[in-house]
């Protein structure tokens, strides 16, 4: 079977995000840049069904700037089979991804989308539903498991959701997005490394798929969240209890 | 209002033209692998005096055991070059643990001379076995009475029919004290470098006995003497041709040296990112250690000698890769990369003062480890001779 895992590039959660002084977005210079960890488990799902199932391929395909090719090439090291690069050098909304995706799912034929239920950047988690709709395919959100029927005709996804699992079936293709615990990603390993500079890595241009990319929404400000005060030592619990009740307004 | 530059082992690193995509991929998952296998365990594993077996295994899923090695036997060879090994000690070197990478990839001197030298039956017996990290092999050259001068070696091989019958003892083992062969080098022959011979001994064979030695530094690693009574092995566990023994040995040397120089380099640029770290938090004499001039001039000259090696080294490796071998200049990389490592780990304790002379941290160790680096491979002293012989004076 044929699987399409999605790749975003997202600054490395370990960073230390600087925004710009004019709050026009966040310093890129000087920041580590990773695979979102959504999507790593969503390769490394694939590579699990590829795996067990014999002549499946795994490809991944990502949207954004051309050095994203840095994570597609992490995500062909881990194991898959080729990628596709659609160059945007402009940030793209959740919808305008979307439309993207179904584009090169539309032209690809995959039987199964594996994507990460979110980025860690935007925290938007609206892209994998948007495009389910968009195709009319079934969809499962935050998976924490994913099994296949022996046929490969029939996928059946738990769900984590409030005081308890939940667990959907639905015929395939569909799209699964990826939750934290669906599995552990593999490293991607030296003699991947070596192996994934000979597979392919299609770029197509955004603005030759000819879908509507415009932005509906406009960026006002991003500001860094309040510096952490400096705690306050009191002298006993009257004291605590007063400042609890006067100053901090809890009690 | 402090400094908030980044001072780390990369941007204190000069930028290099050796180095491409794969390189800087490769030390990307091999960084997440250690942090995330090795570094959170090291203190165990130092406190127990050795890794746990399973880590050779994950090693070699990873590609690090396999680095270099021909594909044939479950390694990665094609485009890999002397700069994704450097990378590999630099990341190593990291964690600040030499014991532990000592005893993990000891098989980087123990294999080459079975691949190089060895029948085609012997490397299809061991080379896969050891690079999947199922079995383990450690080189056995040091004896009590012949080191670096390896033409004394009196450890005798006997034949006798189909096998060589084993009688003396190997000192200062790498790993000895659990591996499944050592590459031996024995007498067969005559005295002398002509009589030397390369012989694949199986450890769990009679007549084996091993002792554990306890080690100022590199505590994780299993290093023990190997004593042989008249042990039998198979004449099919000769290494090359008899008494051909001596090049085998001898072509090992070269890049061992290289890789030993390029970790402890990168240990002596652990200790300059340390010491500056600790320089900027700390405070006496209401200011920061970094803003007084004694400390500050310290992490400056550590530095300078830490990059003036990093381009020897690079440069030595570059040669390398050409074709060249550069003995002289390989042999005084390793004096200038360990006295390098001795400096700054000598400063960069200076600079912690107390902190650093308690135990568990990385400082601390690579201190202890100074002396392993400077002695084993070559002392400095051997190193200097060597060089000198080779400019013919």
């Amino acid at each position: 079977m044929k699987i399409l895992a999605t790749v975003k590039r997202v600054p490395d959660p370990e960073t230390s995000i600087k925004v710009k002084p004019d709050g026009s977005g966040i310093v890129a210079d000087n920041i580590k840049w990773v695979v979102n960890p959504f999507d790593e488990i969503a390769v490394e799902e694939s590579l699990r069904i590829k795996e067990k199932v014999a002549g499946s391929e795994v490809v991944l395909v990502s949207v954004g700037a051309k050095v994203a090719q840095e994570q597609l090439r992490t995500g062909l090291a881990m194991g898959a089979d080729r990628a596709i690069l659609v160059v945007a050098e402009d940030g793209l909304e959740p919808l305008a991804v979307a439309r993207v995706l179904v584009k090169v799912i539309e032209s690809e034929q995959p039987d199964l989308v594996v994507m990460g239920k979110q980025s860690i950047d935007d925290d938007s988690n609206a892209v994998g539903q948007m495009a389910a709709e968009l195709l009319g395919w079934p969809q499962a959100t935050f998976a924490s498991k994913l099994e296949l029927a022996g046929d490969q005709k029939t996928a059946t996804v738990t769900r984590e959701v409030d005081g308890g699992l939940e667990t959907l079936s639905f015929p395939l293709p569909g799209i699964v997005t990826t939750d934290l615990r669906l599995n552990e990603p593999r490293y991607a390993s030296l003699p991947g490394i070596m192996k994934a500079r000979k597979k392919e890595l299609k770029e197509i241009e955004v603005g030759a798929l000819g879908v509507d990319v415009a932005p509906k929404a406009r960026l006002v400000k991003m500001e860094p969240p309040p510096k952490r005060q400096a705690g306050k030592k009191v002298a006993s619990v009257e004291e605590l209890v007063h400042l609890l009740h006067t100053e901090a307004k809890v009690i | 209002m402090p400094s908030t530059a980044v001072i780390d082992f990369d941007s204190t690193k000069p930028t290099s033209p050796f180095y491409t995509d794969s390189h800087r991929e490769w030390r990307d998952v091999l960084r997440r692998w250690l942090a995330k296998e090795v570094a959170p365990y090291v203190e165990a594993w130092e406190a127990a005096g050795e890794i746990p077996l399973a880590l050779y295994g994950k090693a070699a899923e990873v590609g690090l055991l396999g680095l270099g090695y021909p594909e044939r036997y479950g390694g990665t060879s094609a485009g890999i070059d002397h700069f994704h090994h450097i990378v590999t000690s630099e990341e190593a070197a990291q964690i600040g643990a030499g014991g532990v990478f000592a005893s993990l990839m000891v098989h980087s001197i123990g294999l080459p001379p079975v691949l190089a030298l060895g029948s085609d039956e012997l490397k299809a017996r061991v080379a896969a076995r050891v690079l999947s990290g199922e079995r383990h092999i450690c080189l056995g050259i040091t004896e009590p009475d012949a080191g670096s001068d390896v033409a004394n070696i009196q450890t005798r091989a006997v034949r006798d029919g189909d096998d060589y019958v084993v009688r003396g003892s190997k000192m200062f083992i790498t790993g000895g004290l659990r591996a499944d062969y050592v590459t031996a080098a024995v007498r067969t022959g005559g005295p002398g470098y002509g009589g030397i011979s390369l012989l694949l001994i199986e450890l769990d064979r009679p007549g084996v006995s091993r002792t554990r030695l306890e080690k100022m530094g590199w505590w994780a690693s299993d290093t023990a003497a190997l004593y042989f009574d008249e042990v039998r092995v198979p004449a099919a566990n000769l290494i090359g041709a008899e008494n051909q023994g001596f090049l085998g040995i001898v072509l090992n040397f070269n890049g061992e040296r290289l890789g030993l120089a390029a970790s402890a380099n990168a240990y002596a640029r652990v200790c300059l990112v340390e010491a500056a770290r600790y320089a900027r938090e700390r405070r006496t004499f209401g200011k920061r250690l970094a803003d007084h001039q004694v400390i500050r001039h310290k992490i400056a000259e550590m530095l300078r000698q830490v990059n003036a090696t990093q381009a020897y080294l690079e440069s030595c490796a570059w040669r390398v890769q050409q074709g060249e071998t550069p003995v002289a200049d390989l042999a005084l990389l390793k004096v200038q990369a360990t006295l390098t490592m001795e400096y700054c780990a000598r400063e960069a304790m200076q600079v912690l003062g107390g902190a650093g002379y308690l135990r568990g941290n990385k400082v601390e160790r690579i201190y202890r480890e100074v002396r392993v680096n400077a002695i084993g491979g070559g002392s400095e002293e051997i190193m200097r001779d060597l060089a000198a012989r080779q400019l013919k004076l």
